[in-house]
């Protein structure tokens, strides 16, 4: 598919040093975190929005896929080049264009870090609050393709919320530009919403507006620990109902409890079914007073334990516990399959326990953490693939919770997208004519289908 | 046999690497090189298709496996604590195996297996002299550890030792009965370039009423060894040494070298014991008793009001990885705040690798020095007319960015600070 006079022409786009073929290159941009792996044919490396459009236009004319990258960190293959051609990835684009603290908007380039970004703006008193976990090394690219959230969801939104505007290279290699750098606007399609999260099918970013707030003054962690996942979710639903809005409120279930507490010895009760741990943001004496009123309304709820943190470095200590998780889950299992379901948040005991009864029912180990604030559940079906027939009890026990979530009004997935993993059970969420629309979308924008083909959609064979 | 087949060794590690890509972010080659083979998950994907025997030892893989810089700053940030850093000694080894050694690893492998620290300098310059050095003054261990190939006389060089610290003490100096009885480490950098850390390591030790053992036949590390996957050479000054540390009863084996202490703290039992199951108990005894300077200072209860320097001056601290990645950061730090007319003043970064890397700094100086430009600039901003650290060899590339970046800042070793009192009473 990809011969040397192809290679030749990306060279002259990109410069020799930024194509790479050899076999041990193409390996290290076959996989991601699914650990899935397929090999491109070639990787290049543009460094400006040009040069993309250059490439995807060679595309076009030499009828090659092109599989846009950034970071390789995502959790559903959305980057893999199944079935090969060449892996665009985007991290030598890689400036923060402008900060600009009047309008207090940024512009930046795709290859961004997102904690690096974080950072700057934070230096200047600004704040960028989406912050999926990867945040230390993902790129904001991928952030924006996949839409990706995090903790800090519950109260700021996802990164859709915060993006403005785009300039795009779309599959056929022009170059245009969405929204834009004002709130209000409303000429024409909002095609900045249809980017984010269209997992690299549609265009490839090149250039990202993204909205900033002023960085709040302070913040609050706590710690607190239930003797039922039932009183955890009732503190969640109770304290969003008496209308505190807490920057994050993560949950650990007794089962994700247990790991933690056997692996690291971190002397929490016995009698722990549930852990949330809640922070707020804001002005000092207004975090003061939620933080009290927070524990008032949660002491009834079969509280057992509440550690407030009065420093950062308390916080640490407590964030510490939410940051043992995935390493002590290994413990369980050696593979895991790592989902994300949303359900509306008063639901959230209901799928725990519906995931209780699929864990039973196929004898698999089934780990839940995640946002409660958002309804966001982090399932992690925890399976030893050397072990016969476990993996495929675990694509049965999968769908099952994804059905139910579903039969919550909740979504199969909430931050980690489609890509190839959730490909086989996009059916369970969306109808024929759903899958239809968006398929005439992606058709319309990419005629010769060379951008990121074979993702999102079931493959007709 | 296939070369390769040596992975499987660390095959059980190999899997645990989920290739959720945190590596990326700790990483000081990625930083430099920008691209994905540079990155431990990278590597560890390159070392699971030698496996498989799908790529070959061949060059890619070799310039792929030359990208690290053995820090251990991704091992400590990944969820899964994939020892990449031994991962990549081992698939330098087998690299080693099909294509033999480098004709600079092999000048290496027989300076460090010089029987006699003492004559250890002269071999250096005697076989690596002609080889590459022909701008440097000669013997200098220094060549040995960080041995400058082709790189011209741009690389600012601390100048040699009239008398290296090995020669001029003796082998035992006894303390006060009941204090703790210490064998010092001393290590290749130590002895021939900087003995000025050795004196102050020696003093504090002594002002602690601590009977401090030196032994005369102690050897390289060894480090340079490993990062060029001569694990044989490895074994044998790993033997050497077990024999010279093991020869006197001691509380601690100590050393103010970060590198040579992660040597013997870490790579010692987990690499060479795991190959060596007949060395394994006493290469894990030493590992166990292995402490660092400022870490057993700490753990001592030193006063440094007692010690330390009486003017005022302002420092920033430099993490050496390997004394970060052995949970040694606040101990330093702790013992210069409490030294009289010491300000400390942190730099942005102070925990980023310096970019030496032992050897890597041989084959990647530009990589190396473009990891370093980061430090230098985060040096100069806090204002601090010194930085002190833990380890000789970052000291000698913090003091080659500086010196490039044109400042004037003085480079010195923690204990040099603390035990400046001591040492102008001397």
């Amino acid at each position: 598919m990809i011969d040397q006079q192809i290679i030749e022409k990306l060279e002259k786009i990109v410069g020799a040093d930024n194509v790479s073929t050899s076999r041990q290159e193409l390996i290290c941009y076959g996989y991601d975190a699914t650990q899935m792996e397929f090999l491109p044919d070639a990787v290049v490396h543009p460094s400006s929005t040009e040069e993309v459009s250059a490439v995807l236009r060679l595309a076009n004319s030499e009828n090659f896929p092109v599989f846009p990258r950034g970071a390789g960190s995502g959790f559903t293959g959305g980057a893999l080049p199944k079935g090969g051609g060449v892996v665009l990835v985007t991290t030598r684009l890689d400036r923060i264009l402008r900060i600009d603290t009047e309008n207090l908007i940024a512009e930046v380039e795709p290859g961004v870090v997102t904690e690096q970004f974080q950072l700057a703006v934070e230096k200047l008193g600004l704040f960028y609050p989406p912050d999926p976990a990867s945040l230390k090394f993902s790129t904001l690219g991928g952030n924006v393709a996949e839409n990706a959230g995090g903790p800090r969801c519950v109260k700021y939104g996802v990164t859709r919320d915060f993006v403005m505007g785009l300039e795009v290279v779309l599959p056929t290699g022009d170059i245009i530009r969405t929204g834009g750098e004002t709130y209000k606007g409303v000429v024409g399609y909002d095609m900045t919403r249809l980017l984010c999260g269209s997992e690299g099918t549609l265009g490839v970013i090149t250039k990202i507006i993204f909205k900033l707030l002023p960085l709040p003054e302070a913040k609050k962690t706590m710690l607190t620990i239930f003797d039922s996942i039932d009183g955890a979710a009732k503190a969640v639903s109770s304290i969003i109902g008496n209308k505190i809005i807490p920057t994050t409120l993560e949950f650990m279930d007794y089962a994700t409890l247990k790991c933690v507490n056997s692996r690291f010895n971190l002397g929490l009760p016995e009698s722990g079914r549930a852990v949330l741990i809640i922070e707020v943001d804001g002005d000092r004496e207004l975090i003061e007073k939620q933080a009290a009123r927070i524990q008032e309304i949660i002491a009834p709820l079969g509280l057992v334990e509440c550690k407030i943190a009065k420093d950062a470095a308390e916080s640490e200590a407590l964030w510490k516990v939410r940051r043992l998780v995935s390493p002590s889950l290994r413990d369980v299992n050696p593979d895991k399959y790592n989902e994300d379901v949303v359900v509306p948040r008063s639901k959230v005991p209901d799928i725990i326990r519906v995931i209780e009864k699929i864990q039973a029912k196929y004898d698999i180990p089934i780990v839940n953490f995640g946002h409660a604030g958002d309804g966001n559940i982090h399932v992690n079906v925890m399976i030893d693939k050397s072990i016969p027939g476990m993996d495929e009890k675990a694509h049965e026990a999968i769908a099952e919770v994804f059905q139910a979530a579903l039969d919550m009004n909740g979504t199969m997935s909430g931050e980690h997208g489609v890509g190839l993993a959730k490909q086989p059970y996009i059916h369970l969420e969306l109808k024929p004519a759903q899958v239809a629309a968006m398929q005439a979308i992606k058709a319309a924008l990419d005629p010769n289908n060379i951008l990121n083909p074979g993702k999102m959609f079931p493959v007709e064979k | 046999m296939n070369n390769a087949d040596i992975l499987k060794r660390v095959e059980s590690e190999l899997k645990k690497c989920v290739k959720c890509g945190a590596c990326r972010a700790n990483c000081p080659a990625f930083t430099a090189f920008g691209k994905e083979p540079a990155v431990a998950r990278g590597k560890l994907a390159l070392c699971q298709h030698l496996l498989k025997g799908d790529i070959e030892l061949d060059d890619e893989t070799y310039l792929a496996m030359s990208k690290c810089l053995l820090c251990g700053n991704c091992v400590d940030k990944c969820p899964n604590s994939v020892p990449t850093d031994e991962i990549v000694m081992v698939a330098r080894e087998a690299l080693a195996r099909q294509r033999g050694l480098t004709t600079f690893h092999k000048a290496v492998g027989q300076v460090i297996q010089n029987r006699s620290m003492m004559k250890f300098g002269a071999a250096a310059g005697r076989i690596l002299g002609p080889l590459f050095f022909k701008k440097i003054p000669e013997t200098s261990g220094l060549r040995l550890r960080f041995p400058l190939p082709f790189i011209g006389n741009k690389r600012h060089i601390p100048p040699l030792a009239k008398k290296p610290f090995l020669e001029r003490h003796p082998e035992v100096i006894q303390g006060e009965p009941g204090k703790p009885r210490i064998v010092f480490f001393v290590g290749c950098m130590t002895n021939f370039c900087y003995p000025q850390v050795g004196e102050a390591t020696l003093a504090l030790f002594r002002h602690l009423g601590c009977t401090v053992i030196i032994p005369k036949n102690q050897q390289c590390c060894g480090l340079p060894g490993m990062s060029g996957g001569d694990l044989d050479t490895v074994r044998n000054l790993a033997e050497k040494n077990l024999i010279e540390l093991e020869r006197y009863e001691a509380d601690y084996i100590m050393s103010a070298c970060a590198t040579c202490g992660g040597a013997l703290h870490k790579f010692y039992p987990n690499l060479i014991g795991k190959r060596h199951p007949e060395l394994a108990a006493r290469l894990k005894a030493i590992a166990d008793k292995t402490v660092d300077a400022s870490q057993l200072l700490h753990k001592l209860g030193l006063k440094p009001e007692e010690t330390g320097a009486g003017r005022d001056v302002k420092i920033t601290y430099h993490d050496p990885c390997h004394l970060k990645t052995r949970s040694i950061i606040s101990q330093p730090r702790e013992l210069l705040r409490g030294t009289p007319g010491v300000e400390l003043a942190e730099m942005e970064g102070a925990d980023k690798c310096c970019g030496l890397g032992g050897t890597f700094n041989v084959y990647h100086y530009e990589s190396s020095m473009k990891i370093n430009a980061g430090k230098s600039a985060a040096i100069i901003k806090t204002g601090a007319e010194a930085v002190a650290t833990g380890c000789p060899g970052c000291m000698m590339q913090l003091s080659d960015g500086l010196k490039q970046a044109g400042s004037s800042i003085k480079v010195i070793h923690t204990l040099e600070v603390l035990a400046r009192k001591l040492n102008k009473r001397r």
